[in-house]
């Protein structure tokens, strides 16, 4: 019984510990955003990754998403099978929820990944020690800069989620279920409210920042060499996606 | 005021929890002196030079770098000393998204407005003294054999004209001939360029080489120093036991 709540206490103090940390890690590499020097083409390759290279992906998964939730209203609503329902079902799922958590994993699985294996595999070959050596602050040169492309980037890869999702829901309203589409047009436009976009928005910023500070925490901490760099992949990864899943509620709850 | 020793350590001390590293090192390099600290796996020389370059801090003690403690001093004080020491790493610790030229020029770059056209010809100019292709300007580090990597490292420390060069074990990972070869590279660089230099190594072939001074780590403390010549005629138990170990 001890051994269990010993475990339970050293879990409960390496939560809140890393907690504490990863809140440090947060602030510090904000602060550095506004400080000089601005390493701009760092800052600019790093929202092109994110931002153009995540978009297909993106793209897709919003797609299909759109496509199969108006064939689900169809199927499951169907004594409100207009062009009504089925258009503001899936224009307020899209843009409250679907589009930005979607886009917030597939770029957590794409470039948060990507973000934690590069800065750890930098930390344990000692290439982040050669960036201080050469006078370059490696939280202010891969933190902040990649903080400031998620930032940026994550927000706009949602905008063009939600407006290929609600296309998705469109192609197959009028194509596979026959909906009118001028009339699904009209009543998707009637049925679009800025609250539910804006709710979206800020989804997308909040996953931003968990993406790019989760991974390069992990990263930046990595240590014990190529196991090291595949551990902290996998828990940046882990503890990303369970952050979205777990924001996104609260979120939600401050709106309504 | 400025001492004559470029560093000075006094009283160095590390530890990691109950695990002392370094007990109450004092050493100091002077100009054009060649330092070579050695020692067996664990003896704490790594963490001695991480101490040098500023990326840990000690318990207690305290490293002055041409008169700046940049232990017990502000960020900019220290950063400012640190911009005269230029550091090659063990595994040499290239950037892998930068293809060689950049490497080599990277502080040029960011800091000193060189356009691609002077830092690709500042980098030609150094590797061609260290004896490496020209041809390998635009490649990537994994491109590069180890030795290669090691002098494109070494051309990256030395870019920005320091006074002091650390060299982390910059034999290690090669056969024995580009080893050798590594060794005669960094000895004829540091006299050409008239600058002082602090090696950490194990390989005992290094020390004829490099070393004006050697000193020898052992058990958290400096158990020997002395001229290179000195050592193979010490009476000290511990040098001759790692003589004989080598």
């Amino acid at each position: 019984m001890i051994k269990v709540f010993n475990l339970i206490g050293k879990l409960s103090l390496s939560t809140f510990e890393n907690l504490g940390k990863i809140t440090l890690f947060f602030f510090m590499s904000f602060f550095w955003l506004f400080k000089k020097p601005f390493y701009f083409k760092q800052f600019l390759s790093q929202f092109l990754d994110i931002a153009f290279y995540s978009l297909p992906v993106v793209g897709l998964t919003t797609f299909f998403s759109g496509m199969v939730l108006a064939l689900q209203t169809f199927s499951g609503f169907d004594n409100f099978n207009d062009e009504s329902t089925i258009s503001k079902i899936v224009l307020t799922s899209i843009l409250r929820e679907l589009g930005p958590v979607l886009a917030g994993l597939m770029v957590c699985g794409r470039v948060g990944a990507k973000m934690a294996a590069e800065i750890a595999t930098m930390r344990v070959s000692n290439q982040i020690d050669a960036l201080e050596t050469l006078s370059t602050r490696p939280m202010q040169f891969l933190i902040s800069t990649r903080l400031l492309a998620s930032i940026i980037a994550v927000p706009f890869l949602v905008l063009v989620g939600n407006i290929i999702g609600v296309f998705g829901g469109f192609i197959v309203a009028t194509f596979k279920l026959d909906l009118n589409p001028i009339l699904y047009m009209i009543s998707t436009i009637e049925n679009f409210n800025s609250i539910d976009l804006i709710q979206g928005l800020i989804k997308a910023l909040v996953f931003g920042i968990i993406i790019s500070i989760i991974s390069c925490y992990f990263g930046f901490n990595a240590s014990g060499g190529a196991e090291g760099v595949g551990r902290a992949t996998t828990i940046s990864v882990v503890t990303a996606s369970t952050l979205i899943l777990t924001s996104t509620y609260f979120i939600t709850a401050l709106f309504i | 005021m400025k001492t004559k020793n470029l560093i000075d350590v006094k009283n160095l001390s590390v530890s990691f929890g109950n695990n002392i590293i370094l007990n109450k090192i004092n050493l100091h390099l002077s100009k054009k002196e060649s330092l070579v600290i050695i020692g067996k796996s664990g003896s704490g020389k790594s963490v001695l030079l991480k101490c040098l370059m500023g990326l840990l801090k000690p318990n207690l003690g305290s490293i002055k770098i041409d008169g700046v403690d940049i232990v017990n001093t502000n960020r900019m004080d220290k950063e400012n000393a640190l911009k005269n020491i230029g550091v090659t790493f063990q595994n040499g610790a290239l950037f892998d998204s930068l293809t060689v030229w950049e490497n080599i020029t990277f502080k040029e770059t960011r800091f000193f407005g060189f356009d691609k056209k002077a830092a690709k010809e500042k980098a030609l100019s150094i590797i061609q003294n260290l004896e490496l292709d020209k041809n390998i300007l635009e490649l990537y580090p994994p491109e590069l054999s180890g030795g290669m990597q090691k002098r494109v490292a070494i051309a990256r420390a030395i870019c920005d004209q320091p006074q002091v060069l650390f060299f982390d074990e910059p034999t290690s990972g090669l056969d024995p001939i580009t080893g050798k070869i590594i060794n005669d590279l960094i000895h004829k660089t540091v006299k050409k360029l008239g600058v002082s230099a602090i090696t950490i190594t194990h390989d005992i072939s290094s020390i004829d080489n490099l070393a004006s001074r050697v000193i020898l780590l052992d058990n958290s403390k400096i158990a020997w120093s002395g001229k290179p010549n000195e050592m193979s005629k010490s009476k000290n138990n511990i040098v001759m036991q790692f003589l004989i170990n080598k």
